[in-house]
């Protein structure tokens, strides 16, 4: 417990900003933390979970149709699926901002009902506020939570310093390039310290090095807080090198077609030299052909539909 | 070995052209604002000499359409006389009476205006009761009330004020709504995960975002609430810039009009140049318009 303690506060250790802050905005998360072996509450539990939308016209579409899996605490699975099968819907529907139609989504055995507690999303598209700083939007969340203007601040610098933006605290999300965007997103959701962690595409419009570059900040940054994790993305390479689960969705309605446990060593190094790896080849491969069939059917369907 | 070198030609070379560039762009952007400010001024002197010119050869009557150095001599004589400027008393007074009237209505069309748009943005069911009700009081001809503000408040400055409250709200309480609705979805369920409260998701993502609509519609509002204090004047008072030019149309004086005319596109113009400098200050987080970061 005290040597998770002492590496949780490693990065910030002997600054007077960064101790403040653990005493202060992150006392719940870590006192979750100290053991989440059986940190039961960011226990993420789907069952049977089917969303529907009403379209325009009144009927009812049906986007994701009876999806079940789980995430255990502190794991990090990654969701791939074709385009439009759902992925983002049930995130949303994890976090609490919509409601499944049917079906039950659980966060630490209990039941979703409002914003889930202890949770941080990164969006799919830019959530930055274009009108606040830099430094504005990271402090966002502890501000919103009730610790004081200072020390909210004071964390926020810490942050950006820990994605690499110090110096731009007082840019406008508009004067930064799209990597260096995602970047204040990233530290924006690892502020409040949650115990789950959503994020949809988050390197999804990244040049490659750049991806690689933030995804090994991210596993760093996992590895000190050890939130539950669920990742969307396109890129299998991606969900493979950075997971310990895999679940592959069905083209929409979208459905669980199969999860892989991905058992490579922790902690990964480089993600990219991970994927020379004969293990990592065996598992990408195997995964592909499952996720192959579901997108070459999506593929047909919306090209189909359209002619 | 070769290609090194001629990356570092070209990288000189590249040097001196992004200063010969700047140079000649710095040139470009002078010869244009002269050539501006010259036609400007050309178009002034223009209508105002093509003015004169009519009024003096006589294919204008003076006496109907007044004469700009009519003007001028009238406008220094309202500010000249002091108490003896106008039957009721001194031109600033006059002056003083308008602006207070427009100024304390557009705050107050301003404010409620923002609030009633924020609060039908924010609530469907509040929108939903009320919006066919503003739907009608919008399409009255709104400067009507005006007689009715008089009959019921007298010539004091209520009425006009009133009047010009009612003018500016409706401009700004439906571009705050609209702004309310605009707002990015994205942003808002970002803000609601973080942990917002109602007031905060208010306070720190839909004003803000609705700011840029609410500035927008300042800009005409101000000529509203402006136009609302001369109409409750026109209609009966005892003071004020508008009481000025029904006292010159009776007394057929245009250039007396034209006199207090002009002393309101000034006001309006300081307003607007005020609005402008409120607006830079609170948008000064909006990338700059294609325009402003024009490329050469
Ligand atoms: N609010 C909504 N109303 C109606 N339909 C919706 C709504 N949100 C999503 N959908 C539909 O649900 C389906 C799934 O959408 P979703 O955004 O979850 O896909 P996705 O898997 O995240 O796709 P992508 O990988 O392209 O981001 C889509 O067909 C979409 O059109
Ligand atoms: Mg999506």
């Amino acid at each position: 417990m005290a040597v998770r303690d002492a590496t949780v506060t490693g990065p910030g250790a002997g600054r007077p900003g960064r101790a403040d802050h653990a005493n202060h905005a992150g006392r719940a998360g870590r006192a979750g933390r100290a053991d989440h072996a059986d940190r039961a509450d960011a226990r993420i539990e789907l069952s049977g979970v089917t969303k529907r939308f009403l379209t325009p016209s009144g009927e009812a579409f049906t986007a994701t149709r009876d999806v079940s899996f789980s995430v255990e605490p502190g794991q990090f699975c990654a969701v791939v699926g074709p385009t439009g099968c759902g992925k983002s819907t049930t995130l949303s529907l994890v976090s609490g901002l919509d409601r499944p139609s049917e079906g039950s989504v659980r966060v630490g055995g209990r039941e979703v009902d409002g914003i889930t507690e202890g949770i941080s999303f990164m969006f799919q598209a830019d959530a930055l506020l274009p009108w606040k700083t830099v430094l504005g939007n990271v402090a966002m969340g502890p501000m919103f939570r009730g610790v004081g203007k200072k020390q909210a601040l004071a964390s926020a610098r810490d942050w950006l310093r820990r994605v690499g933006l110090t110096g731009f605290e007082d840019h406008h999300p508009h004067q930064l390039s799209g990597g260096m965007r995602k970047r204040v997103a990233m530290a924006a959701a690892l502020i409040n310290e949650p115990s789950i962690l959503l994020m949809d595409e988050p390197f999804g419009a990244l040049d490659v090095q750049t991806k690689a570059i933030m995804s090994n900040e991210l596993l760093g940054l996992w590895e000190q807080l050890r939130p539950s994790v669920i990742f969307i993305t396109h890129d299998l390479e991606e969900a493979v090198a950075l997971a310990d689960r895999v679940v592959v969705m069905t083209s929409g309605p979208g459905s669980v077609k199969a999860v892989y446990d991905i058992d490579l060593p922790r902690p990964r190094g480089s993600v990219q030299s991970i994927r020379f790896e004969p293990r990592f080849l065996e598992l990408h491969h195997q995964i592909w052909e499952s996720l192959r069939e579901e997108v070459q059917r999506a593929y047909a369907r919306t090209t189909g539909e359209t002619s | 070995m070769t290609t090194d070198t001629t990356h570092a030609a070209d990288t000189t070379g590249t040097a001196t052209a992004d200063t010969r560039a700047t140079g000649a762009g710095v040139r470009a952007v002078r010869r244009r604002r002269l050539l501006v400010l010259t036609a400007r001024l050309g178009v002034a002197v223009v209508v105002l000499g093509g003015w004169q010119l009519a009024t003096t050869v006589g294919w204008l009557d003076p006496f109907f359409f007044g004469q700009p150095s009519g003007i001028a001599r009238r406008l220094v004589e309202f500010f000249s006389q002091g108490q003896q400027a106008t039957e009721f008393g001194s031109f600033w007074l006059q002056i003083e009476t308008t602006l207070k009237e427009a100024v304390l209505g557009f705050a107050l069309g301003a404010v409620t205006g923002v609030v009633f748009g924020v609060a039908l943005g924010q609530n469907q069911f509040l929108a939903d009761v009320f919006g066919p009700y503003l739907k009608i009081v919008n399409a009255i001809p709104r400067i009507v009330l005006g007689s009715i503000f008089v009959v019921a408040f007298g010539i004091g400055e209520t009425p006009k004020i009133l009047l010009a409250a009612v003018l500016v709200f409706f401009v700004v309480f439906f571009n705050a709504f609209q702004g309310v609705r605009e707002v990015d979805r994205n942003i808002l369920a970002n803000a609601r995960v973080l942990g917002a409260s109602p007031l905060q998701i208010v306070r720190h993502v839909v004003v803000p975002s609705a700011l840029t609509w609410i500035i927008a519609s300042l800009h005409t509002a101000f000529g509203f609430a402006i136009v609302g204090a001369l109409v409750g004047e026109v209609l009966g008072a005892q003071n004020g810039l508008g009481l000025v030019i029904k006292t010159a149309q009776n007394s057929f004086d245009p250039n007396g009009v034209f006199a207090a005319m002009f002393v309101i596109a000034v006001i309006a113009l300081s307003a607007e140049w005020l609005i402008t400098k409120l607006e830079h200050r609170l948008l000064s987080w909006r990338p700059p318009s294609p325009s402003e970061a024009a490329a050469i």
